[in-house]
């Protein structure tokens, strides 16, 4: 395998994106679901449950990450945003019960990409959302990099699969470097 | 789309007495913001992509590929090879060094390849010329041979 000579931006790390990471573009399109605080006038069609003009005041909708941080004022005057079910009390005790059990990747590919987007909204239980993933991060960090000691066309799917987007990044980058020294 | 326009469009808003509008109008600049963003984004990777041709093509692109790139992108890899160029001439004394040959430690200096599909004539550095015909196999030196190789014209044998 050659040397790289295009390297892509990487995602940005922790609370901040990076503006050219085709990764956390991809990261920034996942919904969140939100309430409206303030209504909306002439934005009527987006909701298609409704035949109204505007969107009205307290609205339940979902929301792609990038809308709802460029809406959002601390002052909350315009939209609060709840959290997912995964980041929610319930979740956060699973995981910190056994982080090896859960499927990362169906949890929504990008636990922890989002898990940090979330610190922007002002949440009461930012502390503890913090600390699940990074928490999670740990305990599952072991698996992902032994997962990666495998040759280049052994089927690995099984141990990929519940794998979630920050995981599967190291450990390709973890078998490629792997792979060039032994080669060398 | 500059933070301006947004604020310019808000200002109006109020002046007119029309202030209700202002989630719409941020709603909708958030909407352009995230356009600028993809399409940025997109054009930036292609230029990085452009970039590693140079070190996987040299310095002339396939038709196929150039067939692909806008006019700007063409200019841009002009202007990228000339920057390489100056900056390879720099190195190594009085003729410079090409660091796009010999990128892993090379293991000898002659290396035994077959062709892949027709190329035509080659010529190497004592002025004999090789006719690369499919399947023939050629014993010849390393650097000449990598950037067919990368091309695919050439496979190295390792017996």
């Amino acid at each position: 395998m050659e040397t790289q000579a295009y390297v892509p931006v990487p995602p940005g790390v922790g609370i901040e994106e990076n503006f050219l990471s085709l990764d956390d573009i991809l990261l920034s399109q996942e919904n969140l679901p939100c309430r409206t605080e303030s209504s909306f006038p002439r934005l009527g069609f987006l909701e298609k449950s409704s035949e109204a003009p505007d969107i009205p005041e307290g609205t339940k909708m979902e929301m792609p990450l990038w809308l709802a941080k460029g809406l959002y004022e601390r002052k909350r005057r315009v939209l609060s945003v709840e959290l997912p079910k995964v980041y929610r009390e319930g979740w956060r005790t699973v995981f910190g019960a056994d982080p090896n059990v859960v499927d990362l990747h169906k949890m929504g590919p990008y636990y922890y990409g989002l898990g940090s987007q979330l610190l922007h909204f002002d949440s009461p239980e930012n502390m503890e959302i913090a600390q699940a993933v990074l928490n999670t991060f740990i305990g599952r960090f072991r698996r992902t990099m032994d997962s990666s000691q495998n040759a280049f066309n052994e089927d690995t799917s099984g141990l990929v699969e519940r794998l979630d987007c920050l995981e599967k990044a190291l450990k390709n980058f973890n078998r490629n470097e792997n792979y060039l020294s032994r080669v060398q | 789309m500059p933070r301006n326009c947004c604020l310019h469009s808000e200002n109006e808003a109020k002046s007119e007495g029309r202030s209700e509008l202002i989630p719409s109008i941020k709603f909708r600049h958030c909407c352009l913001l995230r356009n600028q963003r993809c399409v940025t984004a997109y054009l930036y990777d292609r230029l990085l992509r452009i970039r590693a041709l140079r070190w996987e093509y040299g310095s002339v692109l396939p038709a196929a590929i150039r067939f692909h790139m806008c006019a700007e992108e063409l200019e841009w890899f002009n202007q990228y090879k000339k920057s390489l160029a100056t900056y390879m001439r720099s190195l190594g004394g009085e003729e410079g060094l090409d660091i796009t040959q010999d990128r892993k430690p090379p293991k000898s200096l002659y290396i035994e390849v077959r062709c892949l599909k027709d190329h035509g004539e080659f010529e190497i550095d004592d002025g004999t010329i090789i006719l690369l015909k499919k399947n023939s196999q050629h014993f010849l030196p390393r650097w000449k041979c990598e950037q067919l190789i990368r091309q695919g014209v050439l496979e190295h044998v390792i017996s």
